[in-house]
């Protein structure tokens, strides 16, 4: 894996055609894109590009891919603000895949997951404008003789203030690109935003609205086929014989591909592969998970969770202190696997030529699809092509390319391009599930209810060892115990450990959220667990542990006083709150309001939520990110489970993957705290917040503490 | 061969009869804008309007769309309705990822040309089979409500 380099530099250049081309590399050696360039220090981080042609257009080059959650329009707002252009005045072009010159800073590599986006890059690409725009306007000063200082930028203009002499961009572009590359940049005042902190339109709606949005599962290319596929239902089977006979007398099927593990059909369009694929009669080795249950997965987990773990955080000796201890409570918490679900299904549109690869997908990792058509044709990085596109969903779905690697081996045996559909069954049953967790964890309460000693032991298997090895360290993946590392709490021993456990039957991997969603899950019930065991207001007892940590209890407040909490409910209903931080480096608080009824059926009627997450780039999104993450975690907890029976996955479309509709959607509010901090992720928080906060409502409804998701299934077993 | 009348437009296509009308629209036509989501009737994304009824159209066989006005996304934007359900979409900002959206506006519309001021549950029971997994489920009840006051508002659209 690229390691990031130290030596990050600026660079600037004539562009292609002319104008002003400035692009943020990460380390000094020419690349094709630079290959004009004349470098200059010192260091920013990289990201964006900027384009201003002699016409004045202005293109923002945005390397962050839009998957609902809006960064092809807060990406441009931080290069818009500092650049002096209006959103209207910009057009938005999707970066190509590469790792080094659009790698997220201090990861390394070109992503849009982890609710990294705006954390990482909230500084380099203002910086990036702001770079640019003090080029303009010293331009223009050159221009006019007189001092930059006297001119201000505005709307792609530069006006100097004492004459009123105006020059637009575009016709400043050639001489800005002579210009060296100015040393450390001013960047604006916050107080003097006009982009950042406004609710800017977003700029994929329009095409959104009208059916003309390109998914990846929208390519058309001349000559295309159509393909569906069918993979070995268990992970590591094998395919034996397939009768292709009855598929290929269907009218439109052209051809049967047979892959080590998979068959695919390939037709004129998509029915008759699927029709076709109805028709085969194929033949599997399971190999040795042929027969693995979940229960088998749970046992591993169990046992594994009998032995020590690394330790990501230790502080005083808790584990004595809840021997010595003679008021002490312990629970296991389990957490499913679970699916994605996103409603565009897996999708891939390949072309192999004897001499490159064009591969057309929608994807959060561009660097690694094209990677891994390298590596499955043999060619040169360089002689593949990945055209991205927008993603109809992925919440980390697509930061796996499982299914690249599969559609260009398809397409290696098809004569020109070949666009491979997943149908919504095998979207179902090979997706890249979030791993199941099982937690112990345990604490002692002093005389007066508080907690003395807390230990949190987390197993479950791997999830950036695989996809980020350099990340795993010390035998602590980061991501399993974000949210369990972090824990804002202030007591007096705190112990928390890491089991990897690895259960190779089912592929896992990132799921909004992934680690905090789990672990904000457990810490959440179990503080709520205390505070029952103290005979404390779960709000109440929360706040008193948050002495040091004024921004949670802000959110706490917040939260509590917006959903009222402590007024009367109707019998049957619950109020449950819970607070979550983590490395996203946001606040949030929740309060769930539930109603059960006898037949363990949950209702959540409103949804309170208090966000810190520092300085707000686009509140209107930061809103829209909190609703939706939040019914997704709703799904989640109420009914979000994968299980397994011969080693196959159970379910398969979406009557038995139950996702939340709009007829049992809450109210849900959204209170934003601004101040100046530093920005958080927001992706990923409200998803995270939303489990333990109707579990608790749950348990303030009807008394019981469920410590296995999902909740409606328990609810009908306990 | 069949005729469809699609948009407006007459279009002779080669298909085999029970071929579902999703896959005509995307593979054959090429008029991308309905989406494949289940190809079981269950999410919504493929829905169009046969005659102004909401239709799932992953599961309708072409045959049984021939003599009746098809409309999708690409052409509900020139109805009154559409239009404004569109522009409310937009003036509220609705939209995540985005995919689910087109199958949303069909039944949105739908929904209004025949209930034009509809209620919290009238709206549950029209959108209901509309899933959208990026949750944008509160913007899509008030957008709607939305366009239903700047039609009523305008004489019914």
């Amino acid at each position: 894996m690229y390691r990031p380099s130290r030596r990050e530099i600026l660079v600037a250049g004539a562009a292609a055609g002319g104008g002003l081309l400035l692009g943020w590399q990460v380390d000094a050696r020419p690349r094709v894109l630079a290959k004009h360039v004349q470098a200059t220090p010192p260091a920013f981080a990289p990201n964006a590009f900027i384009r201003i042609g002699r016409d004045g257009r202005v293109t923002l080059i945005v390397a962050q891919v839009e998957m609902g959650q809006g960064t092809f329009t807060s990406m441009p707002m931080l290069l818009a603000e500092e650049l002096e252009v209006g959103l209207d005045q910009v057009r938005v072009e999707n970066a190509p895949p590469d790792e080094k010159l659009y790698a997220i800073p201090g990861l390394g590599f070109q992503v849009t997951g982890a609710s990294i986006s705006v954390r990482a890059l909230y500084e380099p690409l203002r910086r990036a404008g702001a770079t640019a725009r003090t080029m303009l306007v010293a331009a223009a000063a050159q221009t006019w003789n007189v001092d930059p200082a006297s001119c201000q930028a505005h709307r792609g203009v530069v006006t100097h203030t004492p004459t009123g002499r105006k020059l637009a961009y575009g016709a400043l572009a050639d001489k800005a690109a002579k210009l060296p590359v100015p040393a450390p940049v001013t960047l604006k005042d916050p107080k003097d935003f006009k982009l950042i902190g406004t609710p800017a339109k977003r700029l994929d709606t329009p095409a959104k609205v009208n059916g003309t949005a390109q998914f990846g599962i929208d390519v058309r290319l001349p000559g295309m086929k159509i393909a569906t596929v069918v993979a070995s239902p268990v992970l590591g089977g094998k395919l034996v014989s397939v009768d292709d006979s009855k598929a290929k007398a269907i009218k439109g099927v052209r051809q049967i591909v047979r892959l080590k593990d998979a068959v695919a059909v390939v037709a004129d369009h998509m029915w008759a592969a699927k029709e076709g694929l109805r028709a085969l009669a194929i033949r599997w080795d399971d190999g040795p998970n042929g027969t693995v249950t979940t229960a088998d997965v749970v046992k591993g987990l169990a046992a594994a969770a009998q032995t020590q773990g690394a330790v990501a955080r230790n502080e005083g000796d808790a584990p004595a202190a809840i021997a010595g201890s003679s008021r002490k409570l312990e629970s296991v918490y389990e957490a499913p696997f679970l699916i994605h679900a996103a409603l565009e299904p897996i999708n891939c549109t390949v072309h192999v030529h004897p001499d490159h690869c064009e591969v057309w997908t929608g994807s959060q990792v561009l660097g690694r699809v094209q990677a891994a058509a390298a590596k499955v044709t043999g060619l040169p990085l360089e002689k593949v092509e990945v055209h991205n596109h927008y993603l109809g969903g992925a919440f980390g779905r697509r930061l796996e390319f499982d299914y690249v690697p599969q559609a260009v081996r398809i397409a290696q045996q098809v004569e020109g391009p070949v666009k491979v559909i997943w149908t919504r069954e095998e979207d179902t049953r090979h997706d890249v599930y979030r791993p199941y967790y099982y937690d112990r964890i345990a604490a002692a309460l002093n005389a007066s209810g508080q907690p003395i000693a807390w230990t949190h032991r987390i197993v479950g298997p791997s999830i950036v060892a695989r996809w980020a090895p350099p990340a795993f360290k010390n035998g602590i993946d980061p991501d399993a115990v974000d949210g369990a590392a972090e824990m804002l709490y202030d007591i007096p021993a705190i112990r928390v450990e890491y089991v990897r456990h690895e259960e190779p039957v089912l592929n896992t991997g990132f799921w909004r959220g992934v680690g905090v969603t789990h672990n904000a899950w457990v810490i959440e019930s179990f503080i709520d667990e205390l505070a029952a065991a103290a005979k404390q207001d779960p709000v109440a007892y929360r706040r008193a542990l948050l002495g040091k940590s004024p921004r949670a209890r802000a959110v706490l407040d917040l939260a509590a006083k917006a959903a009222g909490w402590g007024e009367r409910l109707p019998e049957g209903r619950g109020r449950g709150v819970s607070l979550m931080y983590s490395a996203w480096d946001t606040y949030l608080a929740q309060v769930a309001e539930v109603e059960v009824s006898k037949a363990g059926e949950v209702r959540v009627h409103r949804v309170v939520c208090a966000v810190d997450c520092g300085t707000v780039v686009n509140p209107d999104t930061v809103k829209a990110q909190i609703q939706g993450g939040v019914i997704f975690g709703i799904s989640g907890a109420l009914w979000g489970e994968v299980t397994l029976k011969n080693g196959r996955v159970q379910q398969s479309n979406y009557h038995d993957v139950r996702v939340m509709r709009i007829n049992e959607a809450p109210a849900i509010e959204v209170h934003l705290v601004g101040n100046r901090e530093k920005p958080g992720g927001m992706g990923e928080p409200g998803t995270a917040v939303t489990a333990p906060a109707i579990a608790n409502a749950v348990f303030a409804a009807t008394g019981k503490r469920i410590r296995k998701l999902p909740l409606e299934r328990q609810l009908r077993s306990v | 061969m069949v005729t469809l009348r699609i948009n407006g437009k007459s279009h002779r296509v080669d298909v085999p009869p029970d071929m579902p009308l999703l896959w005509v629209l995307r593979d054959v036509l090429g008029m991308n804008g309905t989406k494949f989501g289940c190809g079981v009737a269950l999410c919504g994304a493929c829905t169009v309007h046969l005659d102004g009824i909401p239709r799932r159209s992953c599961v309708m066989p072409v045959s049984a769309a021939v003599g009746h006005s098809i409309t999708t996304i690409e052409a509900i934007g020139a109805t009154p309705i559409g239009k404004k359900v569109q522009q409310a979409w937009l003036d509220l900002e609705v939209v995540q990822c985005g995919y689910c959206q087109s199958g949303q506006i069909m039944a949105a519309a739908a929904l209004l040309a025949k209930i034009p001021a509809p209620t919290d549950t009238d709206i549950d029971q029209g959108l209901s089979g509309n899933i959208c997994r990026c949750g944008t489920y509160l913007r899509i009840r008030e957008a709607i409500k939305r366009a239903a006051q700047t039609t009523t508002a305008q004489g019914g659209g």
